[in-house]
């Protein structure tokens, strides 16, 4: 009885204790705290992409206001004379990236296929492991062997043949020089090989195994089922990746910037050397001849950052244009 | 009546797991065959040998005979992908290829193959969403996408796809356990129907779907065949012992 009595005294006391937990809120401040502090740092994250946009504008303003919107289809670019235009570095990035995504998407597709579909268990995984082995090289060594290895060959090998076989065709004419756009397209695309790879990989893993079975089902082949059922299904993800690795291409400096040759040039061959947009500003910041040149330099870290913004932009575009309506959603 | 496929001592193995221990069977040909059994009775891994679905498991081996007519179809001669054009199959949980149209999804088996003149495709559009009674709701909508169909809706058109490629058997894995009564009622109405022509081989949880459905009825356990026959001779006076505590609801 006595101790019956103990236990609801008990109980109640802390009936009264849990309600006044509920009541006075003690959590609710500590949440809160935390919701600001989060709100806080994401926020710290805005302001300082803010004051870099602002502060590369602000730098950049001599030269925008000197040349205005010439400056982007200017062609010449002298430090000594003061002559700048931008058109060369602009040409030099876009055409790299997109010639290197062009053959690297195939590249990648077809190995994240080879990996989760194709190969056995073992051999896939190891495929896998290799090339994410390949992502986790750091770009100087890249352009080492690009520009000690690669290109030599490309000089002696690769480059003398497109101009036999093929130097009817305006992009192989010319002298075989080695370093060229040529040398940077190839590096890149190995650059960016492994991160479509990896990405087109998970995206191809979470494809349903009642999609590939429905395609099985009604007859497909393996090469059918992967047609119908499963790029379909993977379609906006790949286009994803994709431009994901067009990001890390417009955006890669060290590689490039070693086997590119970095003439100032816009030359249709893709033989001949040629620059880009992170290129001159590694190569040139250092040392600037004039208050105006540094600010050009940074005129052109301001297009780069635009440029990749609308990429990002358009893509975003693309994959909701694609998603809508289709795949991604699930069945 | 005719038998269309029979299990000569049918072994399935996953790994070191017998899954279906030495079961022959006679399917007969235009009636449906309910494959009935408490979880992990083997009945989904029996369905899926008939139209060697096991081929894509690595760990699965498949011994005895499948007859299908006078072919066995784990012949070492016989492709998997013909067997599987002549025995269809629909799933669990509906499954439409999401990045195609309804109408796209009805002919997706023609286009696996490449070639289908699009008025022929319309044709075949237009018959088989009739027969699933799915032609009526999406006619003015073929180009719009398959998932925005009910869950009911995707069955149908999971199995207007199933026959559109025109196959002897068609095999249903628990084809309404994913749909609500009405859906559920449209389909079993629609299996009736389908008996005309095709040889329908249906696995179901559900004891009153098949007697509701089916003309035969074989009941599993453990992995192996306890007892196969007429579904009201199964339903009224079984057999074995273990068949009527199933279907009285005693274990399973």
């Amino acid at each position: 009885m006595e101790i019956t009595k103990t236990m609801t005294s008990a109980m109640d006391r802390e009936t009264a204790a849990a309600k006044t937990a509920f009541i006075s809120g003690n959590k609710a401040w500590g949440d809160r705290l935390f919701r600001w502090l989060t709100l806080g740092f994401s926020a710290s994250i805005l302001l300082i992409l803010l004051i870099m946009a602002f502060e590369m504008i602000k730098e950049s303003l001599p030269a925008i206001r000197k040349f205005g919107w010439g400056f982007t289809i200017g062609k010449d670019w002298d430090p000594v004379q003061e002559q700048f235009g931008a058109l060369p570095f602009l040409y030099g990035s876009v055409v790299s990236s997109i010639l290197a995504i062009l053959m690297a998407t195939p590249l990648s597709v077809g190995t994240a296929l080879f990996i989760t579909d194709i190969a056995p268990k073992k051999l896939g995984g190891a495929v896998s492991s290799l090339v994410e082995l390949l992502a986790a090289i750091p770009s100087v060594i890249y352009g080492l062997w690009g520009v000690l290895v690669m290109a030599p060959w490309l000089q002696k090998t690769v480059q003398p043949f497109l101009i036999d076989h093929f130097g009817f065709i305006p992009l192989f004419q010319g002298a075989p020089y080695g370093v060229s756009m040529l040398a940077a397209i190839f590096i890149l695309m190995i650059m960016i090989v492994p991160i479509i790879t990896s990405i087109t990989k998970e995206v191809l893993t979470a494809v349903p195994t009642a999609q590939k079975e429905a395609a099985y089902a009604l007859g497909a082949t393996r090469w059918e089922m992967l047609r119908v059922a499963l790029l379909p299904y993977a379609r906006s993800g790949i286009l994803g990746a994709v431009i994901l690795g067009l990001g890390r291409a417009i955006g890669e400096t060290m590689a490039v910037t070693m086997v590119i040759g970095n003439t100032p040039q816009i030359a249709l061959s893709l033989l001949a050397p040629g620059y880009t947009m992170p290129s001159v500003i590694a190569n040139e910041f250092a040392e600037t001849t004039s208050k105006l040149h540094a600010s050009v330099l940074m005129e052109i870290g301001l297009i780069l950052l635009v440029v990749t913004l609308i990429i990002n932009i358009m893509a975003r575009l693309l994959i909701w244009s694609v998603t809508r309506g289709n795949s991604g959603r699930s069945a | 009546m005719q038998t269309k496929v029979t299990l000569e001592n049918l072994n399935v193995h996953f790994g070191s797991n017998h899954a279906v221990k030495d079961v022959s069977l006679d399917f007969p040909e235009n009636s449906v065959t309910a494959i009935i059994g408490p979880s992990g009775c083997g009945k989904s891994t029996v369905l899926r040998s008939l139209n060697r679905m096991h081929d894509l498991v690595p760990s699965a081996r498949v011994t005895g005979r499948i007859m299908l007519d006078n072919t066995d179809i784990y012949d070492r001669a016989v492709d998997p992908v013909a067997v599987r054009r002549r025995i269809g199959m629909v799933f669990q949980k509906p499954n439409p290829f999401p990045a195609m149209s309804i109408h796209d999804n009805v002919v997706a088996g023609y286009k696996l193959t490449g070639s289908l003149k699009r008025s022929d495709a319309e044709d075949i559009v237009e018959s088989c969403l009739k027969r699933v009674a799915l032609w009526d709701e999406v006619k003015d909508r073929l180009k719009t996408s398959a998932m925005d169909l009910s869950g009911g809706q995707q069955q149908r058109l999971c199995i207007a796809r199933t026959i559109a490629v025109q196959p002897e058997v068609i095999l249903m894995d628990e084809p309404c356990s994913a749909l609500d009564p009405i859906a559920t009622l449209k389909i079993e109405e629609l299996i009736e129907e389908l008996k005309e022509q095709y040889t329908v081989i249906i696995v179901t949880h559900n004891m009153q779907q098949a007697a509701r459905v089916s003309d035969s009825t074989a009941f599993f356990y453990m992995g192996e065949l306890i007892e196969f026959g007429l579904t009201k001779k199964i339903f009224t006076t079984p057999e074995k012992r273990q068949t009527e505590d199933y279907i009285t609801g005693r274990f399973g």
